[in-house]
């Protein structure tokens, strides 16, 4: 079924779209991740122009966190208080985006930008996923207990003034740590569509050290509202929100979310992890190559 | 050869019509447009001349017909299956039929012993200020290096012709009349070596052609019995919205004997309309209802799910 996308100015084949938010949004519901890692590539590879993949990705990602937060605020698995200082960042954080994506835009450099940062980013957390997840799961075999959990913050979290008291994640930290990384993954929801759940997790289990139990409650919670404030500067600055692309991609996504979260429940922590880190890795060996290989189009042409 | 444009004076008011016609000639009737806002094509009719002209000069044309069997010239009397493509949400690309007739002088058919026309329907779309970028490996990765901007590069270009249009005319006249892929005027605005810019005029031309926006179609023109002529050009679904002008060359010998333009307007309709306005001038409550949009959604979905 044809379908014109007023704002991409081009027709899709509006199942497919559909399918792709399923797909990923079932990935978003077993892992907790907003799933724009995906969708913005394969929304490309599809052919509709980058500036607008990313764009529409964003509310892609705000629908599919949507019912995440809900569920995970009735089991009070979000940190409000740490969310809320994600949040500050993250919005402060997609404004610079937006100044850095008209700077890239301007100098052509926009898709290698994104390209590269994507293979440092995905390449580096999968790999972390990948052998953490792996150590668990061989020790789960041979029948030793995994070494207790390290409850620590990293030594470059607790070398920041000013501390505050996170009580439902039992921390006492700088408020610096977490705005510092909402900045971050602010500024990525921006240049890259993605919610930058596949960032704030290991960065808030390994470096600001918080409990499983609320990670991912707070992580869609700070999603959620920073993919919102992204669709918001997109439409105003590039104007390259496809309302229709980001309906049927939602269409596809919330439902895939729901049946995703179901089939998280009875699977085992480490291997959801394992099979998470192999997708972002293959991900980013994807991108590094076609970085690396002589692409099909020498030239791009853009609008000037 | 002009014999029946210096008769025209005394044949009065039938001719007056004709003014705004195609026919060969009848451009020296009329004043000069100022040349850097009008292209005149040198058989008469502007680049960009209004739709409403295409009647009147057929009109005009059934009316100086009896007029014109002292010419020595053929003349074209064209026309388009639709004047107005109107893109709504099922639009995946649109076919026009272009179609006409060539009144030979004299009569209706040929003269004996002339070697059979040829036509040729070039299709272009509005013109767009474009920069393209070259991809050169640096330090092991392809990374946009060159750049050349270009003023005016047809956004859609396609033609068909009842014969590969190499075999029809020689290289100067195709690139008096933009015929070919190879003879378009793309104006470059930068002023770069003519190699290097021959090198991005071929990338341009190669990377609209993969996306279906520039394309040869060579013997897809038919021509019946030396008088009617048909030709099908697919417009894809990824045109860019505004003025299209369909040209239509009558040409014999290597020679460009008549010409004609129609104007097609391309645009988007209803919902697709109203979406890409409200984009465009209402950003922010675009982008409000965007996000409301996507806040619904997934909390519809999960209100549901629990349900069952």
């Amino acid at each position: 079924m044809d379908l014109y996308l007023p704002i991409a100015s081009l027709s899709v084949n509006a199942v497919v779209i559909v399918l792709l938010g399923l797909g990923v949004g079932l990935l978003s519901g077993m892992f907790g991740v907003g799933g724009g890692f995906l969708t913005t590539p394969l929304l490309i590879v599809y052919g509709i122009p980058p500036t607008v993949a990313a764009a529409s990705a964003a509310s892609q990602v705000t629908g599919a966190s949507v019912s995440g937060v809900f569920a995970h605020l009735r089991r009070d698995g979000v940190d409000l208080h740490m969310g809320a200082v994600l949040i500050a960042g993250g919005v402060l954080g997609s404004g610079m985006g937006a100044i850095l994506f008209k700077l890239l835009q301007s100098t052509g450099q926009i898709d290698t930008v994104i390209a590269v940062l994507y293979v440092v980013m995905l390449g580096a957390i999968g790999w972390l996923m990948l052998s953490e997840s792996w150590g668990a799961i061989r020790a789960a075999r041979e029948g030793t207990t995994p070494r207790a959990k390290r409850r620590r913050h990293h030594p470059m979290v607790a070398a920041l003034p000013l501390r505050w008291r996170f009580y439902r994640s039992g921390l006492y930290i700088s408020p610096f740590a977490p705005l510092l990384l909402g900045f971050a993954t602010g500024i990525l929801t921006v240049l890259l569509g993605v919610g930058g759940g596949f960032i704030l997790i290991p960065a808030m289990l390994y470096l600001i050290g918080m409990p499983t139990q609320v990670v991912v409650g707070t992580s869609l919670f700070q999603i959620l509202f920073v993919s919102a404030a992204a669709t918001m500067v997109h439409s105003l600055t590039t104007k390259a929100v496809d309302i229709v692309l980001a309906a049927l991609l939602l269409l596809g996504s919330v439902v895939g979310a729901q049946i995703g979260v179901r089939f998280a429940q009875r699977a085992r922590p480490e291997y959801l992890r394992l099979a998470l880190g192999v997708i972002v890795l293959l991900v980013a060996i994807r991108i590094l190559l076609g970085l690396a290989w002589r692409p099909d189009e020498i030239f791009t042409v853009e609008l000037a | 050869m002009f014999d029946w444009v210096s008769a025209a004076p005394k044949r009065g008011t039938a001719l007056r019509s004709i003014h705004r016609s195609s026919i060969a000639g009848a451009w020296l009737l009329r004043p000069f447009p100022h040349p850097a806002t009008h292209k005149i094509l040198p058989w008469g009719g502007r680049v960009g001349e209004r739709a409403g002209a295409a009647t009147r000069s057929k009109i005009a044309l059934i009316l100086a017909a009896p007029l014109l069997l002292g010419q020595t010239k053929p003349v074209l009397v064209p026309d388009v299956s639709q004047r107005e493509i109107e893109i709504a949400y099922s639009f995946t690309g649109a076919d026009l039929l272009l179609f006409g007739a060539i009144l030979h002088a004299g009569g209706s058919g040929p003269r004996a012993g002339e070697p059979p026309a040829d036509i040729v329907v070039v299709v272009k779309g509005p013109t767009e200020s474009v920069l393209v970028r070259e991809k050169q490996k640096i330090a092991g990765i392809w990374v946009n290096a060159e750049r050349t901007r270009y003023r005016s590069a047809p956004s859609f270009y396609a033609i068909a012709s009842s014969r590969p249009i190499r075999q029809i005319v020689d290289a100067r006249t195709r690139a008096i009349y933009e015929l070919g892929l190879d003879s378009l005027q793309l104006s470059p605005a930068s002023g770069a070596v003519p190699a290097v810019q021959a090198r991005f005029d071929a990338g341009l031309v190669e990377l609209k052609k993969r996306g279906g926006l520039y394309y040869e179609a060579p013997k897809t023109v038919e021509i019946t019995d030396d008088v009617l002529y048909r030709a099908r050009v697919n417009i894809p679904a990824r045109v860019p919205v505004g003025r299209f002008t369909a040209e239509t060359f009558l040409i014999r010998d290597g020679r460009v004997l008549a010409a004609a333009v129609r104007d097609i307007d391309i645009r988007k309709s209803g919902f697709e309309r109203w979406i890409a306005r409200a984009a465009e001038r209402s950003s922010f409550l675009y982008g409000l209802a965007a996000v409301f949009l996507s806040v619904f959604f997934g909390w519809a979905a999960g209100a549901i799910w629990r349900r069952f």
